[in-house]
């Protein structure tokens, strides 16, 4: 009798078992699927030309290179404003203040600002940067409004980073008579760096990506010739995948599921990256 | 060497040191809270020049709050206050204006765990200089080669200076924060259970060098190993927890005076292992 109900106990543990590691399985359906999708539709236009000409004939013919261009300049638009904005908050909200209203306002308007809608920081960026400051519809005032929505996730993980440095580090350090700063700059920040990178990382991919915002602040088609300023206008690729999907009539498919092909091998790098980094810091 | 014993006293030629004329710490009814809990209570207590000084006590009696006074390791606790007067070299130490960075140069910690950097053995030794401003190569290496050599550590690691400090044992790690700490000549060196981390022959090895570092340093150290206490130290102070959980001061003197005739009942059991 109680050998049984054991028994009936361990078959429960393994269908238990089973269960959960179908649900888990699942997340790697899609992700494998959307890929292969891609790779067979997809892979057929690319080609030396596709990388490296600009688009012909609204985008059915010619390449993509000004959209590969600007979204790696979006990218590293957003990185510039939001990595050192997000490292300095971090080192702020972290190592010198209190818990008191002011932090608490601080951390609710960090939460706040990952839960706004990207479409929100469109408009937002097209008041303040394209028409309060006056940079008008550009690759600089489309870059910012993206640091601005990436800021949340630089500090957030900033912070964290800098939080699980080991106290025993800090005490060591200041235990010599080594200023606090001189031990956020020398001790905490290097040892927290994998994590601030790898935030950064993720926060520039992530920014690959964004389509609604960069419609409103200067995002366009078609340009003629590749952005040479950080005031032209300019095509990213979200926004040209939209187009040739949505609005160009008689679009090769090939052509469609190549610009995404593109896009998610450059977001999928950067993954890939923050995660080399990560193990690395970990192994150090 | 009467290992049996639980008391092993300490008979060096200075046995008889006692914190008269110019103490170089002072503490005068000093008083220390975190938030509402009283940590340590109404305590008084003069450490003289080139002695080392051993606070023993049962856990949570407060011994490591207490040395924390000295170099103001208590402010990094947000709720920590102080009442009283504590001195270095006759200057309140907590009055407004100290320079805390200069204080803790002056007066150096060694912590409980051993916790050197996650850099190479040069660059440890070295950081605390460097961040001082001695940028010459000839220096630093000077600095290195002495602070190391005082820390009775360079023959094991003069061939491997450029190998993590994580990477050597912990009876190293600890030499080396010791190394870290002489390097940015301090007068008084502060020790925090600096042994408990330690194997038996790890530990003997730090309380030789404390020994050693104790002709030219004042040390004082908290333990609560009270064969250590013996053995290395000329002053001890017991500290006890009071009624109200507040750690306070039962009995100061010399090693050899508390240990073999102590005069209070407390002490008495304590280091004869009735409790604690």
């Amino acid at each position: 009798m109680e050998i049984k109900n054991i028994k009936s106990r361990y078959l429960t543990q393994r269908v238990a078992i089973v269960i959960l590691a179908v649900s888990a399985l699942l997340v790697i359906i899609p992700v494998i699927g959307i890929i292969i999708y891609m790779i067979a539709n997809g892979y057929s236009s690319l080609n030396w030309e596709f990388l490296t000409a600009s688009p012909a004939q609204a985008g059915k013919a010619g390449g993509i290179l000004p959209a590969i261009l600007g979204t790696v300049y979006l990218m590293l638009g957003t990185i510039l404003f939001a990595l050192p904005v997000g490292i300095m908050a971090g080192v702020y909200l972290s190592e010198y203040t209190r818990a008191n209203w002011l932090t608490r306002l601080i951390n609710m308007a960090i939460i706040n600002l990952a839960g706004v809608p990207s479409i929100v920081f469109g408009l937002f960026g097209l008041a303040v940067f394209v028409l309060g400051l006056n940079l008008g519809m550009s690759l600089l005032a489309a870059s910012l409004t993206l640091a601005a929505q990436a800021l949340a996730m630089t500090i957030t993980t900033s912070r964290e980073a800098i939080i699980a440095v080991p106290k025993e580090y800090r005490e060591g350090s200041l235990a010599i008579g080594v200023s606090k700063w001189q031990t956020i700059r020398h001790i905490v920040l290097p040892q927290a760096s994998p994590g601030i990178l790898t935030g950064a990382i993720l926060a520039m991919s992530r920014a690959a990506g964004e389509t609604a915002p960069i419609i409103v602040v200067g995002a366009a088609f078609l340009v003629g010739g590749l952005p040479v300023s950080p005031f032209d206008r300019f095509m990213a690729l979200p926004y040209h995948l939209y187009t040739v999907s949505a609005h160009i009539p008689g679009m090769p498919g090939e052509i469609k599921w190549g610009v995404a092909l593109v896009l998610i091998a450059m977001v999928l790098f950067f993954n890939m990256l923050a995660g080399i980094v990560r193990i690395k810091a970990r192994k150090r | 060497m009467n290992q049996v014993s639980m008391v092993t006293v300490n008979n060096k030629n200075n046995a008889n040191v006692q914190p008269e004329g110019e103490a170089r710490l002072r503490m005068e009814n000093v008083n220390l809270y975190y938030g509402e809990f009283h940590a340590v209570k109404d305590i008084s207590l003069d450490i003289s020049s080139s002695s080392i000084t051993a606070i023993i006590g049962p856990s949570g009696c407060g011994k490591s709050s207490l040395l924390r006074l000295f170099n103001r390791m208590n402010d990094l606790i947000p709720s920590a206050r102080i009442e009283g007067l504590v001195e270095f070299d006759g200057v309140d130490i907590y009055q407004p204006g100290i320079d805390v960075v200069e204080l803790r140069k002056r007066v150096g910690m060694v912590f409980q765990k051993p916790n050197p950097f996650p850099m190479s053995i040069y660059d440890n030794v070295c950081f605390g200089p460097r961040r001082h401003g001695i940028r010459n190569k000839r220096a630093l290496d000077d600095i290195v080669e002495k602070s190391l050599i005082q820390a009775a550590l360079w023959d094991e690691v003069k061939d491997k200076l450029d190998q993590s400090g994580l990477s050597i044992s912990g009876g190293q790690q600890q030499r080396l924060c010791i190394a870290r700490v002489l390097a940015v000549e301090p007068e008084v060196i502060l020790m925090d259970e600096p042994c408990s981390a330690l194997d038996p022959i790890a530990t003997l090895k730090i309380e030789d060098l404390m020994r050693t570092l104790s002709a030219s340093y004042t040390i004082v150290i908290v333990t609560h190993n009270m064969q250590q206490a013996a053995r290395v130290s000329d002053m001890t102070a017991f500290l006890m927890v009071g009624d109200d959980r507040a750690g306070m001061l039962v009995e100061y003197g010399q090693t050899s005076e508390i240990f073999t005739n102590p005069k209070n009942k407390k002490t008495e059991d304590y280091i004869t292992g009735r409790f604690g």
